[in-house]
């Protein structure tokens, strides 16, 4: 997989066009955005969830927060549908972890998946690699 | 950090203001605040703060300021002159118009010079900034449709548009259909047609585009979307680039806006205040705001009998003071004066282009208006668009425009306008090439630019992320 | 006459160097038919002497002979200082400040500007200015839709009538719906205004002083919006009465909104003007326009740069808070200065206004005006006058305007005038007026 800085892709998971990505571990799945996405935003500075998420049955598509570098801002849109179980607050307060660590502890929502079969249609990281070379 | 409030000590400031001795109004205690806390600095002191900040700052008067976009050219004094006239400056806009006469012939005539320069049959003075002037047309778009009955909620815009364009329209409540560019930098005509249909209210297009190039089909544009039954919106952001040399109205359009601050030689103020008149085709006049100026006999008067009008758009008449800059310099250049102003512009643009050519990448290579896009492409790695632009600083310009249009990656885009010299122009050119020289030679002059100005590299990040807005 | 600079052997050089043999070669993108067409009827070029003769020409068309006239436009004293720094080139032909190296004496007065409004807003965030206070409403009505998702704005029918003309426009085209709060006895109807606020009331619009002069209850209205979703704007359109008055904030505005020409700038026939918008911290990153923040240089020096412009439209674009680019930024330099030189004296001022008002009323009132309303107010009022016209005439016989007719506005309010009076009245200018009636 690229480990070329901005490029980094995580196996196993599947991606968004507009660079989210989705880890499944049974009907519930962990989202957030990609290495290229946080390293085409810059230094990250502010990150804003949605009102009222957490318990929210929301669709695939759907804004869930908007993320802010001092040059540009990005919505981050939800791969899925589904229940969001859990917002992680920790990037609101160092909105910084989204830059040092896009795939692990810069996660944004962890979601109870409402209809399984729609992440088959996401990309998987070769595809995702394909995207962003 | 120089700031008043570092000067605070109570007693210092003797400024007098006239008393009302032995009279008292009764003004209820409960009405009057005790919380008022003002700095408290000499007169003297104050003048050599404010003396002090002007040197930290960078105007068209210091050096060239090429800001892409921006059309940074020379503001003569003369407009600063006669625009500080007591008769202007005192006049209170509800006076009535027997004792505004003059102010009333002066928009009045300048209404007529901005029709007859962009061709078109209605105008509007009354935006008071270029934005100010697109959400007029926006909701002259709107209201056109809800009068002729036609639901169109879409509006076009390429995605080379300023980024005021989509704002305007969404604060409109239109949707928004992007249209691509070519590598070429026009306007991808085949996508275009695929994209119009039957609700789509109009497009908005920068003429010359904000890559510095006049769309080839512009035309072809124009009569698409005429076919449709849509409106044709001409951003004139760089109207610098054809004034005098063609009219919108011809190219197609049938709205424009008009930056005053830009093409018409006003100045920009630090951030403004500017001014973005309106000019309309004849079916689209009586939907501009209210009021207009008109004349009836030789009594110019302000014309609020607008039935269909978009209605009020800002407190009074617009941005009276700049409007009087404008109509000085277009009374000082006369119509041959302006032709020459585009012509200048253009060639000195081409000619600069030509110069930093070859030492720079140029992602368009076309004949350009009055402004062309280059990048950092080409630069050693690590080294950017950003570090150019601070080390130009340390040479003693103003940095062009960066990272816009959002269409070529990286973008430095130099507008030089007509103001300039063939000298100016090729010193610049000269420092340009040096610091393409530097950035391999010796990168850290790039990466830690700037060193020449009053204070280095300012952290930006640091700025948004722990927002500090106000002192305390 | 001109401001180019090529002669004609650079001409040739250059055009040689861009490998056109004419300039027209240059613009061979546009349309031969429809370039170069010659426009007729443009003015024909002029030397500086001819120019000055044009303007003074026109200048004398005009008549500053209104008097006691205020409604939203103030007439005050501008201190030399004020005209003397803001005509440093330095200052007025720069542009946005981009480039924050370059730009700190930009940076720091709208940094001023902002600590200053807010100190006399009571609130805890101001923007670098608006275009104007009618402008700044709308865009205060857009920020409350934006930030409680709710649709529907009173306004007040003391507000000044040209920002409600203005806040319709606005509200017409972004599909915001508008319900009129109705006046007793020139100020607000509260109760008349209880019963229309609802769960859908995005904000209540007010005016303090209102459009007639009178200070407006602001802590009433405050108390009506307890337990509601729907922000509390307060308008001013005399910002001198900041000075003077308890700041709107301390009274329970959430966001205070309108027109600080009176702090430093001219009248200059209604614009440039100096809108702004002051809120309380919740709504920094909703607020419109530029904002300058204080951050560290390379070298760990304070410094400041524009910030938050993931709000802006040249990042946000159709998700921006606003489209606003330009805004009036020299007015904003201006009211710096013009506040640092007031200093503490601000509050004196404000009571000189109220002083020369209240002995403006007493006078008038002897001269065949009657009281309307016993409210309070800053330095303008409202007074009827028996026979309108007959006053008109000795006045235009005497070659003065005084006051607003407001009749225009307010059918309902037939032969009341509104006055104002400031500094710039001393007792015996106004003793002087009141000889002529």
């Amino acid at each position: 997989m690229g480990n070329e800085k901005g490029k980094k892709i995580e196996a196993g998971l599947k991606y968004t066009e507009k660079h989210e990505w989705l880890k499944i571990d049974g009907d519930t799945a962990f989202c957030g955005i990609s290495d290229f996405a946080q390293n085409s935003l810059g230094d990250i500075v502010f990150v804003e969830f949605t009102d009222d998420l957490k318990g929210e049955e929301i669709k695939k598509g759907d804004v869930i927060a908007v993320v802010e570098s001092s040059k540009a801002a990005s919505d981050v849109y939800s791969p899925v549908s589904g229940e969001v179980l859990e917002l992680n607050t920790l990037i609101e307060d160092t909105p910084e972890t989204l830059n040092s660590d896009p795939y692990g502890e810069g996660w944004f929502i962890k979601i109870r998946l409402t209809d399984p079969g729609e992440s088959e249609s996401l990309l998987n990281s070769d595809d995702y690699e394909k995207l962003i070379s | 950090m120089e700031i008043i409030f570092r000067k605070h000590k109570t007693g210092k400031n003797r400024y007098q203001v006239p008393s009302w001795e032995g009279y008292n109004s009764g003004l209820d205690e409960k009405y009057i605040r005790d919380d008022l806390d003002m700095p408290d600095v000499g007169e003297s002191e104050i003048v050599r703060h404010y003396i002090k900040l002007s040197k930290m700052n960078f105007g068209v008067d210091d050096n060239m300021y090429p800001l892409g976009s921006c059309t940074m050219k020379y503001n003569p004094k003369v407009n600063e002159k006669f625009a500080k006239s007591g008769e202007f400056l005192n006049l209170h806009p509800l006076s009535g118009d027997n004792l505004s006469q003059g102010s009333l012939r002066l928009l009045y005539e300048l209404s007529d010079y901005l029709r007859k320069i962009s061709g078109m049959k209605g105008v509007t003075l009354a935006p008071a900034a270029g934005s100010h002037g697109e959400l007029t047309g926006v909701m002259v778009i709107k209201k056109y449709f809800e009068d002729t009955g036609d639901k169109r909620d879409t509006i076009i815009i390429p995605d080379s548009a300023h980024g005021t364009n989509p704002a305007s329209v969404a604060m409109c409540g239109f949707k928004i259909k992007e249209a691509k560019s070519t590598p070429e930098g026009d306007v991808d005509i085949e996508l275009l047609e695929s994209i119009i249909d039957e609700n789509v209210a109009g497009m908005m297009l920068t003429s010359p585009g904000t890559t510095g190039l006049f769309d080839r089909n512009l035309k072809k544009i124009a009569d698409m979307l005429h076919k449709n039954g849509s409106l044709f919106y001409g951003d004139g952001a760089n109207l610098n680039a054809t004034l005098g040399k063609a009219r919108f109205a011809d190219m197609g359009f049938d709205i424009m806006h008009i930056n005053v601050h830009k093409t018409f030689s006003t100045p920009h103020g630090g951030g403004g205040p500017g001014a973005g008149p309106v000019t309309v085709v004849e079916k689209l006049e009586k939907y501009l705001p209210v009021p207009s100026v008109n004349k009836e006999g030789d009594k110019y008067f302000l014309d609020y009998d607008r039935p269909d009008s978009i209605g009020r758009i800002h407190s009074f008449y617009g941005n009276f003071l700049i409007l009087v800059r404008a109509f000085i310099y277009i009374n000082t250049l006369g119509a041959e004066g302006l032709k020459d102003v585009s012509e200048t512009a253009v060639l000195n643009a081409n000619y600069l282009k030509e110069l930093l050519k070859g030492e720079y990448n140029l992602p368009i290579d076309r004949s350009c208006m009055h402004e062309f896009v280059l990048n950092d492409k080409g630069f050693p790695e690590g080294i950017t668009t950003d570090h150019i632009s601070k080390r130009i600083l340390d040479y003693g310009y103003h940095a062009p425009t960066v990272f816009f249009p959002l269409i070529i990656p990286h973008s430095i885009m130099i507008e030089p306008t007509e103001t300039e010299s063939k000298e100016t122009l090729e010193k610049f050119a000269e420092v340009m090439i040096r610091i393409k020289k530097e950035a391999f030679e010796n990168p850290d002059l790039l990466l830690k630019a700037p060193q020449n100005t009053p204070v280095k590299r300012v952290d930006s990040v640091l700025a948004a992320k722990t927002p500090v807005l106000k002192w305390e | 006459m001109s401001y180019t600079l090529l002669t004609d052997s650079d001409r040739t050089e250059m055009l040689k160097k861009t490998g056109a043999g004419h300039i027209d070669d240059l613009f061979s993108d546009i349309p031969s038919d429809i370039l170069n067409v010659v426009i007729e009827g443009l003015p024909s070029p002029k030397s500086e002497m001819e120019i000055s003769e044009l303007m003074g020409e026109i200048e004398k068309e005009n008549s500053c002979r209104s008097v006691f006239m205020g409604g939203g436009i103030y007439n005050h004293y501008i201190p030399a200082l004020v005209d003397e720094i803001s005509s440093r080139s330095e200052f007025y032909t720069a542009y946005t400040p981009y480039q924050p190296e370059v730009s700190q004496g930009t940076l720091t007065a709208i940094f001023e500007f902002q600590t200053f409004m807010c100190r006399l807003t009571g609130l805890d965030v101001t923007n670098a200015s608006m275009y104007d206070g009618a402008t700044s409403l709308a865009e205060a009505v857009m920020m409350s839709v934006r930030t409680n998702r709710k649709n529907r704005v009173i306004v007040s029918r003391s507000v000044n009538p040209l920002y409600r003309s203005v806040l319709e426009t606005y509200c017409w085209a972004s599909g915001i719906e508008i319900a009129e709060a109705d006046i007793n006895d020139f100020e607000t109807d509260y109760s008349r205004l209880e019963k229309l606020i609802d769960d859908e009331t995005t904000a209540v619009v007010i005016q303090s002083p209102n459009f007639f002069g009178t200070i407006e209850d602001i802590p009433r209205v405050r108390s009506l919006l307890e337990g509601k979703k729907g922000f509390l704007i307060s308008v001013v359109t005399e910002a001198m009465s900041l000075g003077l008055l308890n700041s709107p904030g301390s009274l329970g505005a959430d966001i205070v909104c309108g027109e600080a020409q009176s702090l430093g700038n001219y009248p200059a026939f209604g614009g440039p003007l100096l809108g702004f918008i002051s809120a309380k911290e919740s709504f920094t990153r909703k607020i419109p326009g530029r904002l300058a923040g204080k951050t560290l240089d390379a070298d760990g020096s304070e410094a400041l740069a524009l910030t938050l412009q993931a709000r802006e439209q040249h990042i946000r674009r159709e998700k921006a808070t606003s489209n606003i680019c330009s805004n009036e930024g020299l007015l904003a330099l201006r009211a710096s200065i013009y506040i640092s030189l007031m200093g503490p004296h601000l509050k004196e001022l404000g009571t000189y206004n109220h002083k020369a008002a209240s002995y403006l009323k007493e006078k008038l009132l002897k001269k065949g005006f009657t009281e309307v309303s016993d409210k309070p107010f800053f330095n303008e009022f409202l007074l009827r006058q028996k026979d309108p016209h007959g006053f008109e005439e000795k006045c235009s016989l005497n070659c003065i305007s005084p006051g607003i007719s407001i009749e225009q506005y307010y059918p309902e309010l037939n032969g009341c005038y509104l006055f104002c009076a400031t500094e710039t009245n001393s007792r015996k200018m106004i003793d002087a007026f009141i000889e002529k009636l």
